[in-house]
């Protein structure tokens, strides 16, 4: 008996040292969830569909310059709104010529109405690589642009076809972390048309191959905002693609306004140089996202490949903009699904109600207990002590993360783990008022409550399961905790109590047992 | 100390029929205010929508904030006191002008009032439509699939007979519990299925302590008529079940009434799951078991 007791309690010792040694420093190895410490998190749609659109114009592109390098005639080259691109030649004998372009095209043959007309639209495992790579790349670009910002431990996961959850505990300002996340950051440089006349355009005359955008311009003294129109030639000369670095700079020579500096690489400088030289006396526009920066004029050819975009930006937003730029543009226009801000505040009032609740439930729990079973119930006590310990360095050692939710399944463990305690104690009463004497009716107590304990735990175990597997953020942190205590209470509310159990009754020869 | 003396004998058994019209009038009651409400009270998780939570300075009437709202559509809204005077709960459900940027245009809104009041931003969320649709077809899964999973084990460990009357029990706890929520009119959120979740199991823990003597005492006294066994099994397991509800309900009312606003809902279904599912364990669980052995032999309980 002595040698049994033995080994249990080095057990008990050993399981207890781990959990200690898991939990400690519990500031290190529990770390609180966006709900507790403040955060904020997100699910981003990636429009892949936008994607495959953009894949299928850059085709339509590359297609064009072909048929004109193999002089090709066609009446109609465009594409349709499934993305299938139509051509049709002017004369029949150029079809094999096309077709042998398209060759080099991951493009498969559709039937499309219209004599003579040709439609060629992506296969659905190309489709399928397109959208991948879009979200794939969209979440590099958005981790960069969230490690330029600086932000302590982020969390940046794929989730499921074109979604992304992003977690960034601690920010203090959303709604510039949004627009850091959430901007396309498509910087292109177009030429402005000022021959065609501006009027003309703006009244819906605008002329093919142009388009018109907007400068948005706030008024220093009135704060008013007005909403300068451009007309453009619609093809980009030249995008941030061939970006090396952008940086921000303070012009020291007018009003000490920041701009942003940005250095192209060699293709980019040869590129630009290519088009000041060209253009020299035009407005070539600075475009963002489809809004016009500014839009000076060429004064000589630039051949050293740097450029300024300014047009009245707060540092942040300076500072902002070099970080997308540096970072690259998304392959695709993001959506935001949900959105969950915590400020700091309400998370440590969280944090404060959840352990005040915890510690009123918890010493509401040890006096009943004590009341009810008097010594037993002290026992009881001493191991939902434990079990909170386990609980601790469960949660250290998987590095969960602590939620309010999860503060609320610590605590209804609490109520609980004492409940094994209860059952088996009503069970060792019952034998106890059958005349057994003490030993054999703690010992029937225990054996026959254990399985009663096992199957009730269990179910509340499937249910918890079930429950971590549909939950996200916060209610996870419920299901683990709930989780983590039901195991917990098994070894503590069973093993642990019979062991103290055992231990009280070999050392004293109890007639009557205080329960 | 006992609350509940060694040998007490109550006859639930007799008084089943009194019991299951009570639990199907709270439950019709519940349905009938489904229909007078419009459906359930869904929250932003659910029904989509952006939620603002703003702390003043100063205690801040509702009025005075949905006056300096006016000029923005805010569309389905809700703007509520949340805790206390200070704190406001601002939630649109819909609005014409987008939810993406509603959050800002609410903040900027207000700071041009500042007759208002200082203010800061507590919590913001918003649930895209879909994303709240994708949650309620989620969160009924997950329920189904653990009644199942429990069904299934109970049926191993037991019978199938005796997993289908946990599972009405259990079936019935939920149902109550939303009774609950749509008479007071609470939201029904995220958290809140992770309550009916934790009611499940919890409710079961007391059913199978029902359970296991009545298989005990089904063996052991063969001769006894099987409603007397069951009857004296609830009662001698009644201490027990009592005993394992208080302790339970002595941490959710801790919860209920210290755990503050933002969880109050949810310690509200952990508190009625609480006390339902321990009467439920008493006068709805076990009792099925008898409706259903009248049909067929003593013998298929065991």
């Amino acid at each position: 008996m002595k040698k049994d007791l033995n080994w249990r309690v080095i057990l008990i010792i050993i399981v207890l040292g781990f959990a200690v040694w898991s939990a400690l420093p519990l500031k290190d190895k529990i770390s609180l969830g966006l709900d507790l410490q403040g955060g904020m998190h997100l699910i981003l749609e990636v429009e892949t569909d936008k994607a495959v659109e953009n894949a299928a114009f850059r085709m339509l592109d590359n297609i064009k310059n072909d048929l004109r390098k193999e002089r090709v005639r066609y009446t109609t080259l465009r594409k349709d709104e499934n993305n299938t691109i139509i051509i049709e030649p002017r004369e029949e004998k150029d079809s094999p010529k096309i077709e042998k372009i398209i060759e080099n095209y991951p493009l498969q043959k559709t039937a499309v109405s219209g004599e003579g007309k040709q439609g060629y639209a992506f296969g659905s495992a190309h489709t399928k690589r397109i959208k991948e790579n879009a979200v794939d790349q969209a979440l590099e670009t958005i981790r960069n642009r969230i490690d330029q910002f600086g932000v302590n431990e982020p969390t940046l996961q794929r989730q499921g076809k074109d979604r992304i959850l992003i977690q960034l505990p601690g920010i203090d300002d959303p709604e510039r972390a949004i627009k850091l996340i959430g901007q396309t950051a498509l910087l292109e440089f177009k030429l402005v048309n000022d021959e065609y006349g501006l009027d003309k355009a703006l009244r819906g005359n605008v002329p093919t191959g142009h388009e018109v955008l907007y400068q948005k311009r706030v008024d220093k003294v009135t704060g008013s905002v007005k909403q300068v129109p451009y007309l453009l030639k619609k093809r980009a000369l030249l995008t941030g693609e061939y970006l090396t670095n952008a940086e921000v700079r303070i012009d020291s020579q007018q009003f000490n306004e920041p701009y942003v500096l940005i250095v192209f690489d060699k293709t980019g400088s040869r590129l630009f140089k290519k088009i000041t030289r060209e253009s020299v006396g035009k407005k070539l526009a600075i475009i963002l996202d489809n809004s016009v920066y500014s839009a000076p004029v060429i004064q000589e050819e630039i051949p050293d490949g740097r450029a300024q975009i300014s047009g009245m930006f707060s540092m942040d937003e300076a500072h902002d903009l070099s970080i997308v730029l540096r970072a690259g543009s998304l392959p695709a226009p993001v959506k935001i699904l949900e959105n969950r801000t915590v400020g700091p505040s309400l998370g440590r009032d969280s944090i404060d109600k959840g352990l005040n609740s915890m510690i009123l439930g918890g010493i509401l729990v040890i006096i009943f207990m004590f009341i009810y079973y008097r010594f037993s119930g002290s026992i009881a006590n001493l191991a939902l002590f434990l079990n909170i310990v386990l609980i601790a360095g469960a949660m250290g050692y998987f590095r969960a993360t602590l939620t309010l939710p999860g503060i609320a399944g610590i605590i209804l463990t609490i109520g609980m783990a004492v409940d094994a305690n209860v059952l088996i104690f009503e069970r060792i009463r019952e034998e106890m008022r059958l005349g057994k004497t003490v030993r054999a009716s703690v010992d029937g107590g225990f054996s026959k409550a254990f399985l009663t304990i096992l199957d009730a735990n269990v179910t509340t175990l499937i249910a918890s399961v079930f429950l971590f597997q549909f939950g996200t953020g916060p209610v996870k942190g419920f299901a683990v905790t709930l989780i983590i205590g039901i195991l917990a209470s098994m070894f503590t509310a069973v093993f642990v109590s019979r062991v103290v159990f055992n231990f009280a009754l070999s050392r004293v020869q109890v007639k009557k047992l205080s329960i | 100390m006992q609350i509940i003396k060694p040998g007490v004998n109550i006859n639930f058994i007799d008084k089943r029929k009194f019991f299951q019209t009570l639990s199907v009038a709270i439950i019709l009651l519940g349905v009938v205010f489904y229909f007078i409400r419009g459906g359930f009270n869904f929250g932003i998780d659910f029904a989509g929508g952006t939620l603002v939570q703003l702390r003043f300075e100063k205690d801040t009437s509702i009025e005075a904030v949905r006056e300096g709202l006016k000029d923005i559509s805010l569309g389905d809204s809700v703007i509520q006191h949340f805790g206390s005077d200070r704190e406001i709960l601002i939630r649109v459900e819909r609005s014409e002008s987008g939810l993406e940027g509603m959050q800002t245009r609410i903040k900027e809104t207000l700071k041009k009032h500042p007759e208002i009041g200082k203010f800061e931003v507590e919590r913001t969320e918003m649930v895209g439509p879909q994303v709240g649709k994708d949650l309620r077809k989620k969160a009924l899964l997950a329920i189904t699939y653990a009644l199942l999973g429990i069904i299934v084990y109970i049926a191993w460990r037991f019978q199938l007979k005796y997993g289908i009357a946990a599972i009405i029990a259990l079936v019935h706890d939920v149902l109550v519990t939303l009774t609950a929520f749509t008479v007071t009119n609470r939201e029904i959120n995220l958290p809140i299925i992770a309550a009916l979740l934790a009611i499940i199991g919890y409710s079961l823990n007391d059913t199978i302590v029902v359970f296991d003597r009545i298989r005990e005492n089904l063996k052991a006294r063969r001769k006894e008529a099987y409603e007397v066994t069951i009857n004296t099994s609830i009662n001698e397991t009644l201490s027990r079940t009592l005993l394992t509800s208080i302790t339970t309900l002595l941490v959710v009312l801790s919860l209920f009434v210290l755990g503050g606003e933002v969880i109050h809902n949810f310690s509200f279904a952990l508190l009625v799951g609480v006390i339902v599912g321990t009467y439920s364990s008493i006068f709805i669980a076990s009792p099925v078991l008898v409706i259903w052995q009248s049909k067929s032999k003593r013998k298929s309980l065991l």
